[in-house]
Order: C-alpha cells, then structure tokens, then sequence
C-alpha cells in the first residue's frame, strides 16, 4: 500500500448539524460534504451534476451560506452547521421559496432543484433580488439543462416578496 | 369537468422541491458496491496488459474487473436492433479499443472513494493503433449492416428534377451550413444500481425508456424478460443521451452478476463523455433555386455526419428540405464520416433541429437576395399537403401561427435592422419551427376506487416533461375527478406497457392509452348502474344520467366491488410499435420563432433580447408545463445557436472538454425573461384521440437560424458556422 493510500484512509471525527439534528461521523479526509450527505446520511436532495463546482446541483447552506457541497471537504465543516432542501419544509408545510418555485413552473425534471432552491433562499437572504437581472446574475451558479430560466427568476422574485412580507407582518 | 386544458399545477412538485423525489443515483441497497469504470486513455488500439496490484491494495477495493471477468453476452442480444440498443460494440468482451474513453476495467469497493482513487491507480498497458479523426475522414454513405439507424428513414430522397430545376431558375443560392458536435449534458449524469436475485435482475436506471432497457439486458443474459425489472420513477433529464442502452448499463448489470453484490455506477461527467454519444458534427450543402415571386423551383440538401467506426449513425438533417416547403425538385442525400469517437446519437432536436438551422439559413438568405421579407417568402411557400409524399397532413396550422407570431412580436414593425442601442446593434430573425411526430404503441391501466380516487398505472419515466401531470389531467376528464384525486404509478416495469419519452411522442400515445382506459372505467360503472355508457356524465365523484344521479361509492357499494380496473391502449396499425403519423396523413408540428438579438461588434457579443413563437402543435392538454417546455426548447435553441460545440482534439483523438467549465451552455443570465410563448387553437383527430401532438423538441428548431438571420439583420455578417461566437462576429 503505498503511503499515500494510508493518509486518505485514515479517519477523523467531524460533528456537525444537519436540517437541525447532530450528528458525529468518522470520515475519512478526503469525503466530500455532498458524499457525507448522499452517502452516510441518505440525504439524497443534494445532487451530484458534475462534483468540481460547475453546476450547483449540490448547493447546500453551511452556516448559513451558499455552498457547493462537492468543492467542501466533509472535514472542515465540523463544527457547523448544514441546511439542505429537505430541512426547509416545517411540519409538512412547504417554505415560500419551495412554493414559489411550483407555481411559477421553475423546474421540469427537478434534477437541479434542490441546488435552485437553496441558491435561491441565499439570494434572497443576500438581498440580490432587486431586479430581475440582479436575480439571474446571482443565481447563474445553478445550471438547469431543461432551461426553466425565466420561471426561476420569477420564483425567486415571488419568494423575495413573500418572504419580506410575512417578515413584515 | 373539463380539467384537460386547464394550466394546473405539477403534480410532482412538492416531490421534487423537498429532494422527496429519487432517481437513479440515489438509490441505494444493502451490501451494494460503488463502481468506477477505468477509461481508456487512446483512442484506437488494443489493451496489452493492466496492473491492479495498487488498486487491489486499497483499503476498501472489492474487486477490478477486466474483460476476461465479464461475461459473454448472449446470441438473444443480436435480436434487439440498434437502436434501442445504443450501440453494438460492448467494450470489455475483448481487448479492442475503438475510442478515447472506453472502458477497459471496472473497480468495484465498498464505498465510493476508494473506487475512485484505486481506478486512478490502475495502470494500463496499449499497443495503439493509427486512428481517424472523423471531422475529417471521407464522407460515405451509410452502411445498412452497421446498425439499424439507417434504416430509420430515407437516406437519398428524390423528387423531379432538382439539378435542372435550380439551373433553369433565376434566383439561385449555393451554401454550405456547418454544426459542430454537441454533449446533450442532461444535469443528472447516468446512473444505474444493478441487483441480481437468483436469476432475476432488478436494476434502478436513468432512462427515457423502461421496457427497452428490460428487453435489452435480457437478452444480454438470454433470460425471459419477466426475469427483468427496471424502476426508474424521475430520471433527470434525458435530452436523448438517456433513450436507448448504453454499455455502462450493461457492464453494471455484468458486474453485478459476476460478483454476486449490487453494483451501484454513477457516471461522472467526464466518463458521461466516453459513454454516451453526441449529436454530431456535420455539414449541410444547400442548393436552392426560386422565381421571381419568391416560389422555389428546385432544393437539393445534402448533409455529412461524423459517427463511429462500429456503427452508422445517420443525422436527417435534410429532412426539413422535403418537409418544411412548396417544392416540386427535391433531392435529399445523407452521408457518414467514420473515425475512433464514441457512436453519436439523438439529441433534442433530432434531425430537424440541424436541418432547420441549415435550411431556415438559407431561406432568408435566399429572401434578402429576393428582395422580399423572410416571412413573405415562406408564406409563398407554404406547404399545403407532404412535400414528399403529397399527402395531407394530419392537421396543420402554421399560417395562424405565423400570423400569432408576427403579431407578438410586431414583426412588420420591427426596427430596421442595425438600429443602435448604445453599444448594441440591433437585428431582427426569424424561422421556421417543425418537427416529425412519432407515435407508439401504449398501455395503461386505470383503477378507480368507491371513495372517488384514482389510480393511473403505465410504466413511462418522467424526464421532465411532466406525464405524471397531464395523464392525471386525462384520467380525470374521463371520470369527473379533480386531478389531486388520481394518483399516478410510473416508472417500473412491473406495470402496464409504455412507450417511451422521446420522439415528442408520449403525450400523445400514452396519454391515449390512459384515456381508453379511463373511459373503459366509466363505460363499466355506467353498466354497473344499468346505464347506456354514452347517456352519462361523471362529474364529483358521482356518475349521472339525465336527471338520475349516484355516487361512485354506491354503484360499487351495490356491486360489492372495491374498485374498477380497466386496461387501455394506443394500438399502431399492423401493431407496430412505432411510426410517424397515420397512414395517408402525414404528422408534424409547427410553428415559427421570431427573435431580436443585440450584436456589439466591437466586442464581438452577442446577446437575446427577446423571442416569441408560436406554435401550432395539436390540443394543448396543460398550458402550463407547455409554456415551460417551449420557453426550455428556445433555450436549447439559443445554447446551439450561440454557445454550444464539444470539439473532437484531432491529435489527441479525444474530447477537447469533457465538462461544463469548458463547455458554455445558457445560464440564467443569458436568458431575458422577454420570451412569449403561444399556442393555436387545433385538434388533431388524426394524430390521436387527444388531438394532441407532441412539443418536446418542436420548441428547440428553427432557434439557431433565427438568430444567425437576426445577427445578419443587426452587422449584415453571415455566419455559417455553429455556434455565432465572437471570433466569428469579429474576423468578418
Ligand atoms: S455537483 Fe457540485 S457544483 Fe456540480
Ligand atoms: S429542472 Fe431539469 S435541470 Fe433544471
């Protein structure tokens, strides 16, 4: 075996949040937190369109920001804490953006719309959603090959108002 | 209750936006192993010996298989013609390497990343062979024992006199269009979980077709195909690299099979590359001759595609010249160039995406020598009946599509082109939309319980396209449910036949199957209430005729039935499983996009500012989901028009960009939200009893000559060669 091979195998504890549960997991170092998540945890909302950064299909929230989960080592996240697309519904009741995003027709295979929806909950929180084409600049991170471009920008401008409203209110 | 038609909204949504929805890569089974496939790294050659002994070594490494590990495939499988079969070279049967990117060993570990690092390890060894690039190989014409593709249409087309007619006429026009090779990149990579019990095989697969897939890998291990069950309930994007068997599919189940484990191979993009052909490079030759009026006399198109060196894979892209107008001189001829590259095939929009582009070019090409508006002249062109066969067409409606279009976007009163906007030049484009439909053989079952809810079963995979939607919406036309009542089983096998998703053909075929059977289901629960099936109604759940009325619950109750099931299907004459409208009526749809495009050719950018199309393409059964699939189409039209080449490295013998860093296609900044998208009101009886046709593709044709006779229109540069970069835009 060569020494390689041993220092990728070896493991090491990382403790983190996930959708709000912890969890404590040996991994080894080179696990990506996308293959964590998809692998270990069976949170397969995450998708792996190209796992170099290049799609934003696995665009998951780490502290509260954007990521993509297959550029972040399973390692450095200890300690924080992750949201994916399955943490946003709260008690069977979808989350503004996830309802946007049916009513305004912003997907049609849904491969990429785990990444959509979580990049565009951080566009919002960001703030880049003052005009449409500060929504599709900010949100061209996320690839979608069935091309539901303008239905998304439209969902993520519906969710930006519904989200201030009912923070409004 | 008329809930066809109506724009309700994705059934599937709360599924794919809570990551509920699985497809094929996040399946998982106990005691599965994580494949990862070992490229070859030349393009031509033979595989001389390979060293595992490192990758063994890995911590985690179950196995690495290499040809003399797999099994044989079975005599059964020269049965299934090619396609569906993608391709009829399987690597690793022997030790031949015919393209850059084959696989020649499959490690198999416990978990992903060891296979990943230990297919890294592995060493092989190759006597290379001399190999040809294909761009530039000799073209030929196809060779009918290479593959079935061939045979899908007509390779040489002759009609009149097209040499003599474009002589004689006094307008005339000689071009020569090309398109360089395009990755269908669907976002999902191809993926497949592959599990043996005893001598049944269970495999989880990306496709756009499911008994396909099932009859293909029985015969690969000459088993029944009850012994074979393929689920595949979302599959994320098919584009057509998912529509027919690629060898990964098979290797997987080999593997599983040889190691007696569930094997799970989740392709990479990279290896996406190797596995899954193209739509290919080719080349359009135009020639065309008009009177004066505008009226053409005579067209010839003929087209070269670059395929493999194992099968012929045709491109038709000259089948809009013998379909798209009033012609009676047409001469179509399509031809091959052979060279080491994994076997092309089709992509959204198959053969009249490349040859719209080409003939849609040429058109207005040919109307500015005219002297006459692009629109006039294809409406002195119109094609009434089948320019090649003479036929009727099932139904058509483009007239009042170009009349939609032109108003929508004010054609008559667009800018002149070149008109200023800061740094931008503006141009106006347009051209035709159409695109051959097939039709295919169905089935469907559809259950309908006492409480009132329904239960729609076929075996057809959702891509995207949104069946799961609009089959509920027919189911529930049918027996006066809201569609939330009807709940849709797809994606397995184990239900009722379907064809598959391509061809823009599933709406219109399975879609007839579900409503024969839905109808089947009132026809009986109206005999169960000892009433003429035709003298009721069902609306809420109850069934009624004139004044009578009763609820499901109690026709069934009184019965002492639970449910009513009934089958229905789309039956093709002659029970074929295919074919491209009824005899004597000809099936296409229609329609015309009109874009305005910005060019600063200081800096050689170009961008869209808006399209509208219009379409005529049968009854619309969700506006909805259309609207989406057409607004999608003209993105895909926009990424071939202006973005999209994959290029084949000529001394390398390999993909120059295996990714989608290297690679551009649209993102959501390079797409106005100015896209209009409209429908005329049709029914084709002809097509089906939907009178729906299909719309998948239809909406990714005509796009790229719109925008190169726009860019035209804006800097008056001509731009023959796909895509309109800004090399091209500055070196004119
Ligand atoms: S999978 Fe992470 S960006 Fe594509
Ligand atoms: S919905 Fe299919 S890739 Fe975006």
């Amino acid at each position: 075996m060569c020494p390689e091979e041993t220092r990728f195998s070896a493991r090491c504890l990382v403790r983190l949040t996930v959708n709000g549960q912890s969890h404590e997991l040996e991994v080894e170092p080179r696990v990506t937190l996308l293959d964590l998540l998809r692998e270990r945890l069976q949170l397969t909302g995450a998708k792996k369109g190209c796992n170099r950064g290049e799609c934003g299909a696995c665009t998951v929230l780490l502290d509260g920001r954007r990521v993509n989960a297959c550029l972040v080592l399973a390692a450095s996240a200890e300690g924080c804490a992750v949201t994916t697309v399955e943490g946003l519904a709260q008690d069977g009741r979808l989350h503004p953006v996830q309802q946007a995003f049916i009513e305004h027709d912003a997907f049609q295979c849904g491969f990429c719309t785990s990444g959509q929806i979580m990049s565009a909950l951080a566009c919002i929180t960001e703030g880049h959603t003052g005009s449409n084409a500060e929504i599709r600049e900010w949100m061209s991170g996320n690839l979608c090959r069935c091309a539901a471009y303008p239905q998304i920008a439209e969902a993520v401008a519906a969710a930006a108002r519904d989200m201030s409203a009912s923070e409004a209110a | 209750m008329k809930t066809s038609g109506d724009p309700i909204t994705r059934l599937d949504g709360p599924a794919k936006t809570t990551g509920a929805a699985r497809y094929a890569g996040d399946q998982a089974l106990p005691g599965q192993l994580h494949a990862v496939l070992v490229p070859s790294t030349i393009p031509a050659g033979r595989v001389t010996g390979i060293d595992a002994r490192a990758a063994l070594a890995t911590p985690g490494v179950v196995r690495v298989l290499t040809a003399s590990d797999m099994t044989r495939v079975h005599p059964d499988l020269d049965k299934i013609t090619c396609p569906p079969l993608a391709t009829r070279f399987l690597p690793m049967q022997g030790d031949q390497v015919l393209y850059e990117g084959q696989p020649v060993a499959i490690v198999l570990a416990e978990r992903l990343e060891p296979a990943e690092a230990a297919a890294a390890a592995i060493r092989v060894c190759y006597q290379r062979d001399a190999f040809t690039p294909p761009e530039t190989a000799p073209a030929e014409p196809p060779d009918p024992a290479k593959g079935d593709y061939s045979k899908s249409s007509a390779v040489t087309f002759q009609k009149g006199d097209a040499a003599a007619a474009i002589a004689a006429a006094p307008v005339r026009l000689a071009a020569r269009y090309t398109q360089p090779s395009r990755h269908a990149n669907p976002m999902e990579p191809s993926a497949i979980l592959a599990a043996w019990e005893g001598d049944r095989l269970t495999v989880y697969d990306a496709v756009q077709h499911l008994p396909a897939v099932q009859g293909a890998l029985a015969a690969v291990f000459g088993l029944g195909a009850d012994k074979v069950r393929v689920v595949s309930p979302h599959t994320g994007g098919g584009f057509g690299a998912k529509a027919f068997i690629w060898p990964h599919e098979i290797l997987t189940a080999m593997a599983a099979r040889v190691v007696g484990r569930p094997v799970k191979l989740a392709l990479s993009r990279q290896h996406m590359h190797a596995m899954v052909g193209p739509q290919p490079q080719m080349t359009h030759d135009l020639e065309l001759g008009a009177r004066p009026d505008g009226r053409l006399a005579g067209l010839t198109h003929a087209t070269a595609n670059i395929t493999s060196v194992t099968d012929d894979y045709v491109e038709f892209g000259a089948i809009p010249s013998r379909a798209f107008y009033a012609c009676d001189n047409i001469t179509t001829d399509h031809r091959v160039r052979r060279g080491h590259v994994t076997l092309p095939t089709f992509m959204r929009s198959p053969w009249d995406g490349p040859g719209s582009w080409a003939l849609g070019s040429a058109m207005d090409e040919l109307a500015r020598r005219l002297g006459v508006d692009p629109l006039d002249l294809r409406l002195a062109n119109h094609a009434d009946t089948d320019p090649e066969s003479g036929q009727p067409w099932s139904s058509k409606k483009l007239r009042e599509a170009y009349e939609e279009g032109a108003r929508r976007f004010g054609w008559r009163e667009r800018p002149r082109g070149g008109t200023r906007d800061g740094h931008w030049r503006i141009g106006c484009g347009m051209a035709d939309c159409s695109q051959g439909q097939a039709r295919f053989h169905s089935t469907a079952r559809v259950r309908l319980a006492a409480e009132g809810a329904a239960v729609v079963e076929s075996s057809f995979c959702d891509i995207g396209t949104g069946p799961a939607t609009v089959f509920a919406q027919v189911a529930a036309e049918a027996l006066g449910l809201d569609p939330r009542q009807v709940t849709v089983r797809s994606g397995d096998t184990d239900l009722p036949y379907s064809g598959p998703t391509y061809g823009s053909g599933t709406t219109l075929s399975t879609g007839a199957a579900v409503q024969r059977a839905a109808e089947r289901v009132r026809g009986r629960l109206a005999a169960l209430a000892g009433w003429a099936p035709e003298e009721t109604t069902m609306r809420e759940g109850r069934i009624t005729r004139a004044n009578e009325s009763r609820t499901i619950q109690e026709v069934l109750g009184a019965a002492g039935l639970p449910e009513l099931s009934s089958d229905g299907a789309f039956d093709l004459p002659g029970g074929a499983p295919v074919d491209m409208g009824e005899a004597g009526a000809p099936a296409r749809t229609f329609g015309a996009i009109f874009v305005e495009v910005g060019v600063d050719p200081e800096l050689g950018l170009l961008r869209l500012r808006r399209a509208v199309g219009a379409y005529s393409a049968g009854r619309i059964l969700n506006p909805r989901t259309a609207r989406s699939q057409m607004i999608g189409g003209i993105i895909w039209g926009w990424g071939m028009a202006a973005m999209e080449a994959s290029h084949y490295e000529p001394k390398l013998g390999r993909w120059l960009s295996k990714d989608l860093a290297g690679v551009a296609i649209p993102v959501n900044a390079d797409i106005p939200p100015e896209i209009e998208v409209a429908f005329v009101e049709e029914f084709d009886a002809r097509s089906g009893p939907l009178g729906a046709k299909g719309i998948g593709e239809l909406g990714a044709t005509g796009v790229a000559a719109a925008v190169a006779n726009a860019v035209y229109d804006a800097i008056g540069i001509r731009v023959r060669d796909l895509p309109i970069t800004p090399d091209k835009l500055l070196a004119a």
